[in-house]
């Protein structure tokens, strides 16, 4: 399928998608005026925070706007780990148990919340509320062990303040 | 004796990573009389430092520089601020605490060798990190420092911009950086052409890490021969140490580049938790070969590393006390590259996740003898027949694990489990502090 002929947001509300050609002007600053297509990553990043996730709508709105094809937003959508292609919970809550964050204590908490949440590495709690899941290493190892929480990071953590970070969360 | 602190030393100081602060030390003058200086002249200073690239490969970084065609335009600088090899926690800190260092880094390369447009390429899960960048990278724009004719050079423009990645390993290599870059998959390029000659969209790129760059300011204001003094053999300078595991201060430490690994783990950090004895030091990030407790007391240099059969690779230090099971360490190191891998070169794709599997039923009482050696055939297999160094990277702990501490994994395929039982690990954080520099966590 062409790109300019491909169906674009077609069922994307119209004032998320203002919103993100609005943000993705300012995005595209940052490349020379020829090499649009540089831009998939924070396009794809900007959709996932505007939609909240990378539907295969969100990767042909990328492709369109930055004129390639519906392929290649596909292919880095599914590459990164951190674009998610189907809907997640409200909060993402991501445990390192890699060497150091394992040493430290990471894998025990990774699994006590598995317990504690009821859900699989990547699944996501009965009221929508967290989703959970196992990371590779943070760069946080000298403040293992370490989680992401929303794009916030925590260091340091022992069990007691795992639960006190997740009982913030709304 | 005072020691030289090129990176730290303005760590910790209130508002460091502000351009005022910045400035109110001295900041950004070096870049004043670098714009007053021939650029090959600083191109000199730097080969002459005896720096070496502090992202892994620890190639010399003057020499790099001038792998640049002559004549071929644009040129690129892309710095790699994807700080993903596990054990390795520097970078960040450099970012945090004082961006402007890094910026002035940029400013001076970019005048040193013709380049007008730079990439900060920064993992995507250091968001924090990024915003702290952009901003300072704001504050630089809106002071004449970056942008057009800066600090008042007329023809000398130049723009600085933060492209965050998406969560992938792989990307921190440089090719696969470039294809991240170019808003794609990170399948590494296969080389030659090297990037220095055909990298970004085609046109001679500079990649460098950012402590790298981040050294290139004292370079130029003290000169690259007081900087190669900092150091020994064909290593100038000062090194982060990122030193994680089983110690007391796990932490980063500013150390000249071949100082002893076995005083930075029993002195500078304080030895090992509970007063336990050492096993195993994995020196330069978890793809270096790891050392047995009788090989640490080593220089970290890295032909000195090099010699004693591992790297110093990215400064990353992970200890593990004698309580551990290194079998179980293996497996998870095995995991990460399983996870990592591509996907693009077979004996990698395929090799890595079988090599996890053999570690795990080794682990949990479903391996022979065999398997042990079949693990070791496996990572033969795969080093050195890859487009890129993962596959190294995967074979290099394997290898050595296996090599160094066989009897253990042997015990494991006689016992049929684990000799350490399957309890969980962890420490308690109370009784350890972490210092990065001169902080406290």
């Amino acid at each position: 399928m062409n790109a300019s002929t491909a169906p674009v947001s077609g069922e994307l509300p119209r004032e998320q998608v203002e919103r993100f050609d609005h943000e993705l002007a300012l995005v595209l600053k940052r490349y020379p005026p020829d090499r649009k297509a540089a831009a998939m990553l924070p396009a794809l990043h900007l959709g996932q925070e505007i939609f909240g996730f990378c539907s295969p709508e969100v990767q042909r709105l990328c492709a369109d706007r930055l004129g390639t094809s519906p392929a290649r937003a596909e292919e880095v959508a599914t590459f990164y780990v951190m674009y998610h292609t189907a809907p997640i919970g409200r909060h993402l809550v991501e445990v390192c148990t890699n060497v150091s964050c394992c040493l430290t204590g990471g894998e025990r908490i990774f699994e006590r919340l598995k317990a504690k949440l009821a859900v699989k590495n990547g699944g996501t709690t009965a009221d929508g509320k967290i989703t959970l899941r196992e990371v590779e290493c943070l760069g946080a190892c000298g403040t293992a062990p370490a989680m992401l929480v929303d794009d916030e990071m925590h260091e340091r953590l022992d069990e007691r303040r795992v639960e006190e970070i997740l009982g913030r969360l709304a | 004796m005072s020691e030289t602190l090129i990176l730290t030393k303005r760590w910790g100081k209130p508002n460091s990573a502000s351009i005022a602060s910045y400035r109110d030390d001295g900041g950004y003058r070096t870049l004043q009389k670098a714009l007053s200086m021939e650029p090959a002249a600083i191109v000199d200073e730097v080969k002459k430092s005896n720096l070496r690239g502090r992202g892994g490969a620890g190639f010399a970084t003057g020499l790099k520089w001038t792998f640049l065609p002559k004549d071929v335009r644009p040129r690129y600088l892309t710095v790699n601020a994807d700080e993903s090899e596990p054990g390795t926690f520097k970078d960040r800190y450099i970012i945090e605490h004082d961006p402007h260092q890094l910026i002035e880094g940029i400013a001076i390369t970019a005048w040193a060798l013709d380049i007008h447009l730079a990439y900060v390429y920064i993992r995507g899960e250091f968001a924090k990190q990024a915003r702290i960048l952009e901003k300072a990278i704001e504050e630089a724009r809106a002071a004449g420092i970056l942008g057009p004719a800066l600090l008042g050079k007329a023809g000398f423009d130049l723009d600085v911009h933060v492209h965050r990645g998406a969560g992938a390993y792989i990307c921190g290599e440089e090719s696969a950086l470039l294809e991240s870059l170019e808003g794609k998959k990170g399948y590494p390029r296969l080389k030659p052409p090297f990037p220095a000659v055909v990298g970004l969209w085609g046109k001679p790129t500079i990649i460098n890490n950012v402590e790298t760059i981040a050294n290139v300011p004292w370079i130029v204001e003290n000169g690259g021969a007081a900087f190669a003094a900092l150091g020994t053999g064909k290593s100038g300078g000062t090194r982060l140490f990122c030193v994680s595991g089983h110690v007391n201060r796990p932490g980063v430490y500013e150390k000249p580049v071949h100082y002893n690994l076995k005083t930075l783990i029993m002195e500078d950090c304080g030895g090992i938790v509970g007063g336990r004895k050492v096993k195993a030091v994995i020196p330069g990030g978890s793809s270096a070969p790891v050392l047995s407790a009788d090989e640490i007391d080593v220089s970290m240099e890295f032909d000195a590393l090099k010699a004693a059969g591992t790297m110093a690779g990215s400064g990353g230090v992970i200890v593990f006390d004698d309580s551990t099971c290194l079998v179980r360490a293996l497996a998870r190191i095995c995991k990460f590259y399983a996870e990592e891998s591509c996907g693009q070169c077979t004996p990698c794709r395929e090799g890595t996740s079988w090599m996890e599997g053999i570690c795990e039923r080794l682990e949990h009482g479903h391996a022979t003898a065999a398997d042990v050696e079949k693990l070791d055939q496996l990572a033969g297999n795969i080093g050195g027949q890859t487009i890129c160094a993962l596959g190294d990277a995967a074979a290099m702990p394997v290898q050595s694990f296996v090599k160094k501490f066989k009897a253990e994994f042997l015990r494991h395929a006689e016992l049929r489990g684990c000799p350490f039982g399957e309890h969980a690990w962890g420490l308690d954080q109370s009784s350890r502090e972490a210092v990065v520099g001169p902080v406290r966590y």
